[in-house]
């Protein structure tokens, strides 16, 4: 082995810490392999931290009529029969399972007065269903699940990107990358290699996601070979934050809406009334974001272009029990007391259902030894995630591809070689923004393609937008091809996000390819040139994988809802 | 457009400086805006940590004017026209400008015992409110290690190898009251937990972002339960023979 680099062997190797990654991690030590985990931050930062509303499951606590069919039927009804039902089964089955045993690790959860977990309502689930703890719920799972997995045999490794996956021929062999501390570069060999990067919300501007989600791990598993399915599915949240200009974005949590928030127009009408008169404020994302969208448009918003929210007729105590941080995040950053006034809201980044394509149960990739969970992986979600599903995605499917992936690892005869040459290669690239005449500014063309992508592929597009659109990406990529980085490879965000616009540039390639594909209105795909959704559709995933050296993206039927689960899903008279 | 004065420690563990960079504000900007705004403008190789920008992971702790803050919480507004200093926390070591090796903590919390239920008790479990909300002060902790920061043992020469520190204790205190818990960690209190250390000054509580009230709440039932435990010899035997956790004092 050359000695510029550090190695690490591990059986498993699961790339992010997010709660899918923990979860998977947890997993694949309880079976029997050696297992590292690597993320980008510290480890207990990871975007799940950000999770407030609460993980859907059909525990039934509440409404005692809830159970898992209810929530397939929910799930499948979001994702407009565009996800992959298998998986969707076993979510809704397996997730009230995945919340007590969170519970039995220690997480704790708000209760209902007779002692049991307490849900709540939230956009298109039926019943009330969201276990939460306050608005805090994704940093009470990830510090249980952190918990967890630092007293079993996981080994963190915190502060450290990978950047590309190594191959044994067709399986794989590990990954590579640096450490941001110093820079040094880390190779690590595995059997098998979990994808739990999270998403890629910061292709847009405004977002409420956090730095990591630049979807290194989808742009890897695509660079390996892997296929990406439904890439144009990207959520936009009805709330995110508008004013002041700095919090543009930070998301405003469903919750106030699920605790009896109201949405209103500069007129003070409650215009939900107008798009969804049954399920108004707590319809779907889709449904609630075009609608304010179109309140916009018809000259009808708030001030700084989106709508009111308000839940001060719900009273100061109540609020402030319930919605703890949304007070304080709009007390201190907005100087606006919500128990006494509206929140200005706006649609924004929140979400991609899109990502590698997997097996349903096992979570692998089409790639050998590859293996995808949590937001990284496609297919739950369909054309539209229902809040609370995510959380409750990256159990059930956190602790699936563990162990599928620790079966694999186990079953393999021989540890995979690992070739030196790809890992040069990536090292000549890493180094490139440090050496020859580039001049291109990293963070200046994260800028211009979250423009490029805010303009041309946001909430409503059009066939000739998109291919405008692609054509400004393709030249960033070009552009992309300059970057240039002072200084030295010691913690040095410049040098960071060279390597993070390029993987962000693959994956705007592929949602402008897709989206321009995809000639029907479904879901957060919203086609003004194709307003309604189209039958023939419905039986279609788009796919998006690397050919000669090019993106390719084809057509592949969406599996076929057998009649039992079918018949779930008719809608309600 | 008005400009901001940031100064900003730029230098590693063995030398460092603070630089001056002028900042445009923007309405409502907070002190974590105006470092994107040197990394993206004016010098990329700036480091600071940051995630969520909403004041719920942590990471971006900083001094910001001599005060230990959370950057993203921090607005700009708030020091009209003086100048904002930012440097790293003190307590631990720099790696690079804003960036500290707060790697200590995370060896702390692995030799805390973890949450240990009965193994007779598999759940769904039937716990009530009223047993479960005061441990939800503590679980808001965000591990943004402010209040470490400013503990004056852990300041002090060895102090981290005498005492766990504030975000610690607040650990202890959320596994030790929690009703299902069946494990007693005042051993570990009085050894290498050094509880006995903290002459209960509150620096930490005034610092919290998450307004824990980490000795009145955490550290004080918890030198109690401690106290009882090795010289209370009868509530040390009621403990054993009944629940163990009966949680007092908070
Ligand atoms: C404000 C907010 C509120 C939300 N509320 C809810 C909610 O109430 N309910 C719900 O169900 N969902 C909610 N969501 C969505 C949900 O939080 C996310 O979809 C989910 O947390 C994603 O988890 P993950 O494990 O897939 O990835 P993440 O949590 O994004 O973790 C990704 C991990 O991968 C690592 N990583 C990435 N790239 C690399 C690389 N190149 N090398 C090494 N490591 C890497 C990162 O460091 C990180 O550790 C919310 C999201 C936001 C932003
Ligand atoms: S009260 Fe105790 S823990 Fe808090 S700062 Fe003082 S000595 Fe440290
Ligand atoms: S107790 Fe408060 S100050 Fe200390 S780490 Fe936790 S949130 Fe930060
Ligand atoms: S960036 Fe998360 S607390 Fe400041």
């Amino acid at each position: 082995m050359a000695d510029w680099y550090d190695t690490v062997e591990h059986d498993v190797l699961v790339i992010g810490a997010g709660g899918a990654g923990l979860r998977a991690a947890i997993a694949a030590a309880e079976s029997g392999c050696s297992v590292g985990l690597v993320c980008k931050s510290l480890l207990g930062k990871a975007h799940t931290v950000m999770a407030e509303g609460g993980i859907a499951a059909a525990l039934g606590n509440v409404d005692p009529k809830d159970d898992w069919r209810v929530h397939f039927a929910d799930t499948m009804r979001g994702g407009q029969m565009i996800s992959d039902y298998r998986m969707v089964e076993f979510f809704a089955k397996e997730a009230p399972e995945r919340v007590y045993e969170l519970e039995r690790w220690g997480g704790l959860f708000d209760r209902t007065p007779d002692g049991k977990i307490l849900q709540r309502p939230f956009g298109a689930h039926t019943y009330r269903r969201l276990c939460h703890v306050g608005d805090r719920t994704g940093l009470e799972m990830i510090r249980t699940l952190q918990d967890k997995a630092v007293h079993s045999a996981v080994q963190v490794h915190m502060e450290i990107t990978l950047t590309r996956l190594l191959k044994d021929a067709e399986r794989i062999a590990g990954a590579f990358g640096y450490r941001r501390e110093d820079g040094r570069y880390v190779l690590f060999r595995a059997k098998a290699v979990i994808l739990a990067t999270g998403g890629w919300g910061k292709v847009y501007k405004v977002t409420s996601n956090s730095w990591e989600c630049t979807g290194d791990g989808c742009a890897m598993a695509y660079e390996a070979g892997a296929e990406l399915m439904d890439m144009e599915m990207v959520q936009f949240h009805p709330t995110g934050m508008v004013w002041p200009p700095g919090v543009r974005g930070i998301l405003v949590t469903e919750a106030v809406r699920g605790e009896g928030g109201i949405l209103r127009n500069a007129n003070g009408e409650r215009f939900m009334e107008r798009y969804d008169q049954k399920k108004m404020e707590l319809s779907s994302r889709d449904v609630v974001a075009r609608s304010i969208y179109k309140e916009v448009q018809a000259g009808r918003g708030s001030p700084h272009g989106g709508a009111f929210l308000d839940i001060s007729q719900r009273g100061a105590e109540f609020i402030k029990k319930k919605l703890p941080s949304m007070y304080e995040q709009f007390l201190k950053l907005a100087d606006i007391d919500i128990t006494k006034s509206p929140m200005e809201v706006a649609p924004t980044i929140h979400y991609v259902m899109g990502g590698v394509r997997v097996e349903a149960g096992a979570g692998a990739s089409t790639v050998p030894g590859l293996y995808a969970a949590g937001e990284v992986a496609a297919g739950l979600h369909g054309a539209n995630r229902l809040g609370g599903n995510s959380l409750s995605d990256l159990l059930v499917f956190g602790k699936r591809t563990g162990e599928h992936a620790a079966a694999y690892a186990k079953g393999l005869v021989a540890t995979p070689r690992v070739d030196d040459r790809q890992a040069g290669e990536e090292r000549a690239l890493l180094q490139r923004p440090f050496e020859g005449g580039g001049k291109e500014n990293p963070f200046a063309i994260h800028e211009a393609l979250q423009e490029v992508m805010g303009t041309y592929a946001g909430i409503a597009r059009t066939g000739d937008q998109l291919a405008r659109g692609l054509e400004k990406i393709l030249e960033l990529q070009k552009r992309s091809g300059d970057l240039h980085a002072p200084g030295s490879m010691l913690f040095n965000p410049g040098w960071h996000a060279c390597r993070d616009v390029r993987f962000m540039l693959t994956l705007c390639e592929a949602i402008f390819r897709s989206a321009f594909e995809r000639k029907e209105s479904r879901g957060a795909h919203w086609r003004l040139d194709f307003p309604d959704p189209d039958s023939t559709w419905a039986a279609r995933n788009l796919i998006v994988r690397r050919s000669d050296g090019g993106m390719q993206v084809s057509v592949r039927p969406v599996p076929q809802v057998p009649a039992e689960l079918a018949q779930l899903v008719q809608p309600r008279a | 457009m008005a400009d901001a004065t940031f100064q900003v420690f730029r230098g590693d563990a063995k030398r460092g400086d603070l630089v001056t960079y002028k900042v445009p504000i923007t309405e409502g900007m907070v002190v974590l805006d105006g470092i994107h705004y040197i990394q993206g403008h004016l010098d990329g190789t700036l480091a600071c940590r940051w995630n969520c920008k909403a004041a719920k992971c942590g990471s971006c702790s900083a001094e910001v004017n001599g005060r230990p803050r959370l950057m993203c919480k921090t607005r700009v507004d708030e020091f009209g026209d003086l100048p904002i200093t930012v440097r790293p926390i003190k307590v631990f070591p720099v790696i690079k400008d804003l960036v500290t090796d707060v790697s200590w903590n995370y060896k702390v919390n692995r030799e805390i015992p973890p949450f240990t239920p009965s193994p007779d008790d598999p759940g769904p479990w039937k716990m009530y409110p009223e047993d479960v909300e005061r441990l939800f002060e503590f679980r808001k902790c965000i591990e943004c290690f402010l209040c470490q920061d400013v503990c004056h043992v852990l300041r002090e020469h060895e102090g981290q190898s005498r005492y766990m520190g504030p975000r610690f204790m607040v650990r202890i205190a959320a596994l030790e009251m929690h009703p299902k818990d069946t494990r007693s960690r005042t051993d570990l209190l009085k050894g290498a937990g050094g509880i006995g250390f903290c002459n209960v000054t509150k620096c930490c509580e005034e610092v919290c972002p998450e307004h824990i009230h980490i000795t009145d709440n955490a550290i004080i039932p918890l030198k109690e339960r401690m106290a009882d435990d090795f010289f209370d010899p009868w509530r040390a035997l009621l403990r054993l023979f009944g629940s163990k956790k009966e949680p007092r004092g908070t």
